[in-house]
């Protein structure tokens, strides 16, 4: 039986279904192929979302801990990870449930498959009860997203040796954990098992933790990890991993570092790698560039006139709101509007304990294209809400060009720092100046004051902030 | 150690090049000898190749820019120490650490410029003026337009690159409004004095609604044309001068020193080569076709010199070769240069100096028909001379009725340079020389 459509999609998730989505609703005949039984992919599955249900209890934790210092001490909790893990797969089925739905209110046919491409209008449809079907399409929205990098050497085939999956699936809380990599999914896992209680050692290759990140936004964060944590080693390998009986055995190479050290379990956190492989695409025009990401235009086209791609397998960054934005500009070429993956503000949001956010130009990719820019800073001790809520360590900074005041960057460290920067995502992303943040009323008492603030600042003076004149 | 990848000189008098497409991103690593960009000057498109190896930590161009050679293209660090984005957070682990890539070239002097190899040869001579590419919406030092994602949007639906529109608001910012005006004032202007006024034209719609299609790139010759003749047709108001020539006396004279020459081994004179010397006379009797229009400074640009560029239909696409000093050559020399340098720009063997440097041109479609046409001219050349196929008309001389040879010509020219009545008397003159060809013979 020879299955067709106008559009097919592949991969169902944060870039896949609302491109699906979209193009129904501007009544195309679409077809959304996505290989696991749900929809919602790693972004739902095992990513943003769970993390950010276990992230919550953690604060939570933390929080019922901070307490003490104001008077209330709370028994030491009880955890119960069973339903723990229950309240996390309970979020991700009740989210990739409503998506389900939502396919089938759209008339988005959703079939369980792994799509390969034999030509540029055909997919092969490899069912998982084995059966293979053909679906003729006129277009395709490639969104198959990507894969945590493991190397062989770390591979040891024991599930102590974890991937961002198996730590997402809380099977137990190791007393002691290592976490290979300080990139942003290092420390939020790394902060979720110190909550429930395994002692974290961090290994970090380079000098930094969380590299891209301004390090005046770093470091308040890395004082309360190191609080938290039992170690974190920069400038530090992991020379080889051996498993024992006792647990995994880790060679370590750096300064000062004990070596070797013997943990419950291991979590890789080195990066992600796109899913461009294995899906066919060397049987289409589409190419791929040599660090595996699909090659696209603005409008999301490949080399291939009848393929677009999106999300993570189109390039970096590897973030699902990208993703999203990426699947409405591939739908709305196809509809032929004026389209184009122009945005200058993707926000980058890491959901530790302060959060770290950003979105524009940051300061250190200002000073390393040698661009002129002020930078302002407003210190949270300043904020009324801050010092309420006990969060004083938190800093909210712009970063503003000079000669017109637009903001090209704004950068945050503190408590809710993620929901903030979407004021500055607005504010980079429609050209506004310093006056415009300055001018606007904000609430009051909020840490949303401290973006109006940095900008006063631009003009000299911040109500809450007096800076001796030079 | 960051080291920067300058422009190479492409070609003699090539001051700057059209980025036309960029084989690196920032964090590539590349090695010596790679081909990192492709680029396009007025005629050829070049491979760009680095002489030293390293990651690239930044591009300074994008594609569509014009770049001047010499300027910096590229930033490579010669270590392995490529920022990497929270994304992909740092390898921890040793294999991950790749080795840093061997600097090939690192005993070389920086200021050793490497040279490209031009790949192809393109369309009719261009200055420096370029067709904006109005949907992108960044400047040169890859500052995004200051108007925020409606403005954007509306202004790639209208075709309007922001780059050439003031914002009004706080900071320079264009608003939707500024946008409008934008349009509103270019098209009140005519469009036709900015160089493409801006415009670019809305998406295609789907066709395949219709009917079945296929899309087929344009080559870079292809594209380098609709691009100079998109430019010389909205820089250029064009008018056609129309005559008809009786070349029945010359045509007789043609085909019998054709003969001769078919013995001698002499060269075939060709009408395309008797015009090309009609047209230096001409030239030199009206200096304003051999002039061009300064646009910054409003001046004319009275050439002394007389090179004549002919039009050759090639597999790949139009070339115009330039045969200099047509006014010093008999026709016989001006025949014996454009059988050579027409031979080889269909074998693809002209270079990119022998393409340019053209007064005037002519374009003879004769030998394929047509009864008339009207040419572009080829910026910033002021006139064009169009040859169709000539016909037998009966015609009466001196009171009798008598079969003549008519050759079709059409002048067009840049009327703010030329006038009408400039034109018409440039086309007589030309069509008296060919009439009258022991004339042409006195004149030379």
């Amino acid at each position: 039986m020879a299955l067709s459509t106008d559009l097919v999609v592949i991969g169902a998730g944060p870039g896949g279904y609302p491109a699906a989505f979209h193009a129904a609703d501007h009544g195309m005949d679409v077809t959304l192929v996505n290989e696991e039984s749900a929809p919602g992919g790693v972004c739902l599955h095992r990513g943003c979302i769970p993390s950010k249900a276990l992230l919550h209890v953690a604060k939570l934790l933390h929080e019922a801990q901070d307490a003490e210092q104001w008077g209330v001490t709370f028994a030491k909790p009880k955890i119960d990870l069973d339903k723990l893990r229950d309240f996390k797969n309970g979020v991700i089925s009740g989210l990739t449930g409503g998506i389900g739905q939502l396919c089938k209110a759209r008339g988005v046919k959703l079939v369980q498959a792994r799509g390969e491409f034999i030509d540029s209008n055909t997919l092969r449809l490899k069912k998982p009860d084995g059966s293979a079907d053909e679906l003729k399409f006129k277009h395709a929205i490639v969104a198959t997203g990507s894969t945590p990098v493991m190397p062989p050497f770390f591979d040891l085939g024991d599930d102590r040796v974890m991937d961002s999956t198996g730590a997402l699936a809380l099977a137990d809380v190791p007393k002691k954990l290592l976490v290979v990599g300080g990139g942003y999914i290092g420390l939020e896992m790394g902060s979720v098992y110190s909550a429930l209680g395994s002692e974290v050692t961090v290994v970090e290759m380079l000098a930094g933790l969380l590299p891209g990140a301004d390090r005046d936004l770093v470091r308040p964060l890395a004082t309360r990890l190191k609080e938290h944590f039992k170690a974190i080693h920069l400038k530090t390998k992991v020379a080889s991993l051996k498993a024992t009986s006792g647990g995994i055995v880790a060679e370590l190479e750096g300064e000062d570092v004990e070596s070797p050290q013997t943990f419950d379990r291991v979590l890789i956190s080195i990066g992600r790698r796109p899913n461009s492989r294995g899906c066919g695409l060397e049987n289409t025009a589409a190419q791929i560039d040599d660090k595996g990401f699909i090659k696209i235009d603005k409008n999301q086209r490949t080399a291939d006139p009848n393929i677009l791609a999106i999300g993570d397998v189109a390039g970096e960054p590897m973030l699902a709101h990208k993703a999203t934005r990426e699947a409405k500009v591939a739908v709305e070429t196809l509809l032929g509007q004026p389209a184009e993956f122009d945005n200058i503000a993707i926000p980058a949001v890491v959901f530790t304990d302060p959060e770290l956010a950003w979105c524009g130009l940051t300061e250190s990719e200002a000073k390393a294209a040698g661009r002129n820019v002020t930078v302002v800073r407003f210190p949270w001790a300043a904020s009324g809400r801050a010092q309420a809520i006990s969060r004083t360590e938190g800093l909210t900074k712009l970063i503003i060009d000079p000669e017109t005041e637009r903001v090209l960057g704004v950068g945050i460290v503190g408590a809710g720092a993620g929901e903030m920067i979407a004021e500055g995502v607005i504010a980079v992303e429609t050209a506004a100046v310093a006056r415009d943040l300055a001018d606007s009323i904000h609430a009051h008492p909020t840490l949303s004051e401290t973006i109006m603030e940095a900008a006063e600042g631009f003009y000299g003076q911040a109500t809450h902030s007096f800076r001796p004149k030079k | 150690m960051a080291r920067e990848f300058l422009v190479p000189a492409i070609d003699e008098g090539v001051e700057s090049v059209d980025l036309a497409s960029l084989t690196v991103a920032v964090g590539d690593v590349v090695e010596a000898g790679a081909v990192v960009a492709e680029v396009e000057t007025d005629k050829a498109a070049a491979d760009i190749e680095i002489g030293f190896g390293g990651t690239v930590t930044k591009i300074h161009a994008a594609p569509g820019d014009s770049i001047k050679v010499g300027s910096v293209l590229l930033t490579l660090e010669e270590s392995a120490a490529a920022e990497t984005t929270p994304a992909a957070a740092a390898p921890a682990a040793p294999a991950e650490v790749a080795p840093a890539p061997a600097p090939a070239a690192s005993a070389a002097p920086d200021s050793e410029v490497p040279v490209a190899k031009p790949v192809a040869v393109a369309a009719p001579a261009r200055t420096a003026a370029v067709v904006a590419a109005p949907s992108s919406a960044e400047s040169d030092d890859g500052t995004p337009a200051p108007a925020g994602p409606a403005t954007r949007r509306l202004a790639r639906q209208l075709g309007v690159d922001l780059h050439g529109v003031s914002g009004s608001a706080a900071g320079g910012r264009i608003t939707q409004e500024d946008v409008k005006f934008y349009v509103k004032s270019v098209m009140e202007r005519g469009g036709a004095s900015g160089g493409g006024g801006g415009y670019t034209p809305p998406p295609l719609p789907d066709f395949s609604k219709w009917g079945e299609t296929e899309r087929v790139p344009m080559n870079k010759i292809g594209r380098s044309a609709a691009a100079n003749l998109s430019m010389c047709w909205n820089v250029i108001p064009h008018v056609t001068q129309h005559d008809l020539v009786d070349i029945t006396e010359l045509e007789a004279a043609r085909r019998r020193v054709a003969e001769i020459a078919k013995k001698t081994g002499a060269p075939k004179v060709t009408m395309t080569a008797i015009a090309m010397k009609a047209a230096a006379i001409c030239l030199k009797e009206f200096p304003k076709f051999n002039s061009a229009l300064d646009p910054q400074t409003n001046e004319l640009v009275y050439r002394k010199y007389f090179h004549i560029g002919c039009a050759v239909d090639t597999p790949n696409g139009l070339l115009v070769p330039v045969i200099r000093d047509c006014d010093q050559k008999s026709i016989s020399e001006i025949a014996a240069a454009l059988t050579d340098v027409a031979g080889r720009a269909r074998d693809g063997g002209v270079k990119l100096s022998e393409m340019q440097g053209s007064c005037f041109t002519i374009t003879n479609l004769g030998g394929i028909g047509g009864t008339a046409f009207t040419p572009i001219v080829n910026y910033p050349e002021v006139g064009i001379l169009g040859m169709s196929r000539g016909r037998t008309e009966l015609k009466i001389v001196d009171g009798e009725i008598d079969e003549r040879l008519m050759l079709p010509l059409s002048l067009s020219y840049d009327h703010r340079v030329v006038n009408g009545a400039d034109a018409a008397r440039f086309i007589v003159r030309l069509g008296q020389l060919l009439s009258e060809y022991f004339q042409l013979a006195v004149e030379s």
